[in-house]
């Protein structure tokens, strides 16, 4: 109970930032995102409630888009960029050697929610391509064999 | 800088502003620029230029010498980029620990760090000047110049060389339909992709019935490989800023947006900051500059989908709807974001905007080709000595910035292709590299100019690799909503798995040509309609590597992995033991010192982690 009341209120404060205005609700649901690192249901339920749009509609703006996650996210996301630059320098076989070390699938957080493998098109930062983010941090110039290092910084 | 600023509330008192600014800052005096842009940041941007305020402490300079962060300057592969004003010394891969040293030697020394200069490529000299490195020489920095001058957190930067001064003449003086004509005359063509006209856009939304009026900026930049308006987002968001005044102007709209792509943390921060900036000075809100003109900017962020860079998807988007584009049978000048008349300009086309206003369509349209007016901005990327941002004007041909301003290809290897116009677009081989690149000609190359992609390619490159990479990501990124998009793009993908995994029939290319036409013909947005094009381009210019997949099941470029195999070359391997220890996979047996060792080709997985780390070139790919 107290914990729906939670979300309720976290919710709550984040409409308010827009105005309950329901054109805004790709922002909330980013807003949303950054609050519990995705999109939990309760919360998915609650906008729908609250901007009165229909469920099935929330749903289809939050799978649609890229950036929301409906499932809960590891401690430390980890993004390989596949975009074309770095594509031909070899991001393919980086994130290959990532789903080795990490055990999962791209798309997938590790078991012990330690890290969210994920792939993106293009950071931005084509010239240190390969490039790989972790938390937000760029990371240049990564090998196959700089993977496991690189993954040893985190815990 | 005084810490609440008073509104501006006419032009003159904008132009007494900069009047007041330029005499505080001269232009020679001592200037420590460091670039902070996403890719510097990498290499310690904002902790480098810590360090340099307080080496400038120590030495009792606080307050003499200047240390400012900048945006991106474009020369990405040498980061850290620091210069050194007003000599301009210009220094490469900058790193904490070089922070004392010039601060001593160049700042108070007035020397240069000769282990800090580029060195030319063909020559092995040391250049000093910022003007006289090749990967700037030859480029025309019109739009993108400024960054490297100014700090994009501060407003007064901006207006200190110059900015919003376009904004306040057409303000004092020049009537809607002249600011149209202004464009029209100068030549100004989208840079989003397509190339449209700006002032046919402008025009048509100025005409058309139903208010408000939208002025929206796509900073959505969805192809992989470019990011040159992420660069000019964060390093010179004013320009942009004032582009979209004199449009939203021109136009007769009040209300505007900019929707960036999520992805840039850096890029969306700065725009908020500048626009509060600009409202904090009364160039944004109510009655701007006391001329009656009112305009409010507002900031979208994108959800992370390639097709809401499309205009019709980049709108539903805006709406808070799921981003699916809708026929143009109305184009967007008419109806367009709810419905009503939008104007819709990539951030490039924005930033040109102040250009023309100040200097004049008739110099603007010295520069370029015939249809193709001013610069553009490439992202150089790929297999390339100097990666990074460059600006040159239209016309220059592909081999002077592949060349010349790029450097070439590094590690000796053989240029292969170039590819252009990001998934829309199309791969261009070594016997069209004279072409000179503007909208027209690239389109008739079988390729786009698109949002500015260049990714280089070398003889290590893929074609056929490189065309399913191009399909896979469109059939990632179809909405879904069209059947040839969505049905057709998996089918072609499908096709080139079949060839890049050997299984690949002769049949299949004229397959390919024949569904290439359908999609293009059939889909509903640009997104369809153009994604065929690097599979078509490529089957024209490298048939034969199609060739050599089919029939002998080869892969010439030793990329795609069901078709090679690794291979150690007896006569070189010493038994070192370093690619045993670096294959995850146990495939690689240690025989004894100074005995080759033996690859398992069961076991191998083809990751290439033993060739990276061999040092003899002893490990093949066949
Ligand atoms: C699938 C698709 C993706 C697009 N992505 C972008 C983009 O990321 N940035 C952009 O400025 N234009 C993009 N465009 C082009 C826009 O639809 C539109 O033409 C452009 O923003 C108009 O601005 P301009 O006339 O200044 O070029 C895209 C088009 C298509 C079909
Ligand atoms: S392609 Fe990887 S950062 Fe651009």
């Amino acid at each position: 109970m107290s914990e729906l009341s939670a979300v309720k209120e976290t919710i709550s404060s984040i409409l308010d930032r827009y105005d309950r205005d329901k054109s805004n609700l790709i922002a909330i649901l980013q807003d949303v995102q950054a609050e519990y690192n995705y999109l939990p249901r309760e919360a998915i339920a609650e906008v729908s409630q609250a901007l009165d749009i229909p469920l099935s509609q929330v749903f289809s703006v939050a799978t649609f888009f890229r950036a929301f996650s409906l499932k809960p996210r590891g401690r430390h996301s980890v993004h390989v960029c596949l975009g074309t630059a770095c594509h031909v320098r070899g991001a393919a076989s980086i994130l290959q050697q990532m789903e080795k070390e990490m055990n999962v699938c791209c798309g997938d957080t590790t078991e012990d929610k330690k890290f969210t493998l994920e792939g993106v098109n293009c950071v931005g930062a084509c010239a240190l391509g390969p490039v790989v983010v972790v938390d937000g941090e760029y990371i240049g110039h990564v090998s196959v064999n700089k993977v496991k290092p690189l993954l040893e910084n985190y815990d | 800088m005084n810490d609440k600023q008073q509104k501006l509330t006419s032009v003159a008192e904008l132009e007494k502003k900069r009047q007041g600014l330029n005499k505080q800052r001269s232009s020679d005096a001592p200037m420590i620029a460091v670039c902070c842009g996403t890719g510097c940041q990498a290499y310690g941007g904002k902790k480098i230029a810590d360090a340099f305020k307080e080496e400038i402490e120590k030495h009792g300079l606080g307050g003499k010498v200047e240390v400012k962060t900048t945006g991106c300057h474009g020369f990405c592969e040498r980061g850290l980029l620091v210069v050194i004003r007003p000599q301009n010394y210009f220094y490469q891969r900058v790193r904490l620990e070089d922070v004392p040293e010039i601060v001593s030697e160049t700042v108070i020394g007035g020397k240069p760090i000769e282990r800090l200069l580029y060195e030319s490529l063909a020559t092995g000299e040391k250049i000093a000047s910022e003007e006289e490195v090749p990967f700037y020489k030859k480029q025309v920095r019109l739009v993108f110049g400024d960054n490297g001058y100014i700090d994009p957190y501060e407003i007064d930067d901006y207006i200190a060389v110059g900015g919003y001064s376009a904004f306040s003449k057409v303000l004092s003086g020049m009537t809607p339909e002249q600011v149209i004509d202004e464009v029209r005359k100068a030549g100004l063509r989208g840079r989003g992709g397509g190339g449209f006209p700006a002032d046919i856009k402008w025009q048509s939304s100025r005409e058309a019935h139903g208010e408000p009026k939208y002025i929206i900026c796509n900073c959505d930049e969805g192809d992989p490989g470019a990011f040159m308006d992420r660069s000019l987002m964060e390093g010179n968001p004013h320009a942009i800023l004032e582009g979209m005044m004199i449009g939203a102007y021109a136009v007769g709209s009040s209300i505007a947006y900019i929707y960036i792509r999520n992805e840039y943390p850096l890029a969306v921060k700065n725009a908020y900051r500048a626009i509060q900036q600009a409202k904090d000075y009364g160039l944004l809100g109510k009655n701007i500059l006391g001329s009656g003109f009112d305009l409010e900017i507002k900031i979208n962020r994108g959800g992370g989908a390639f097709v809401c860079g499309e205009s019709t998807a980049l709108m539903a988007s805006i709406e808070g709807k799921v981003g699916e584009p809708r026929p143009k049978y109305i184009h967007t000048s008419h109806k367009g974001l709810y419905n009503k008349p939008t104007v819709l300009n990539n951030v490039e086309t924005w930033a040109n905007v102040p250009l023309i206003i100040n200097k004049g369509a008739d110099w603007y349209s010295k520069i370029g080709t015939e249809n193709s007016k001013g610069t553009k901005i490439f992202s150089l990327v790929g297999k390339i000595n100097h990666t990074g941002l460059v600006e040159v004007p239209m016309g220059i041909t592909l081999r002077e910035i592949v060349y010349e301003i790029g450097g070439g290809i590094p590690g000796d290897k053989k240029f292969k292709a170039v590819q252009t116009g990001g998934p829309s677009g199309g791969c261009i081989p070594e016997n069209l590299l004279d072409l000179p690149v503007d909208f027209d000609e690239l389109t008739n190359a079988g390729s786009m100019m698109g949002s500015g992609a260049m990714i280089v390619m070398d003889e290590e490159n893929c074609m056929v690799d490189i065309a399913r990479y191009f399909l896979e990501f469109l059939e990632d990124e179809s909405c879904g909503k069209c059947v040839p998009c969505r049905e057709g793009l998996r089918r072609m993908r499908e096709i080139l798995d079949d060839i890049t995994q050997g299984r690949g029939e002769e049949s299949h290319l004229e397959m390919l040509e024949e569904m290439s036409e359908v999609i293009n013909d059939g889909a509903l947005c640009g997104l369809g309609q153009t994604a065929p094009n690097p599979v078509m381009t490529t089957l024209k210019y490298f048939r034969d590597e199609y060739k050599a997949h089919i029939q002998d099941k080869k892969c010439p470029a030793g990329v795609c992995k069901s078709l090679i195999t690794y291979h150690i070359i007896e006569e070189k391997c010493t038994g070192c033991k370093l690619c045993v220890n670096a294959c995850s996979y146990g495939a690689i047996e240690f025989m004894g010192k100074k005995t080759p060792v033996v690859l398992h080709q069961s076991e191998c997985t083809k990751c290439g982690a033993c060739k990276e780390v061999c040092k003899l070139k002893a490990i093949e790919i066949r």
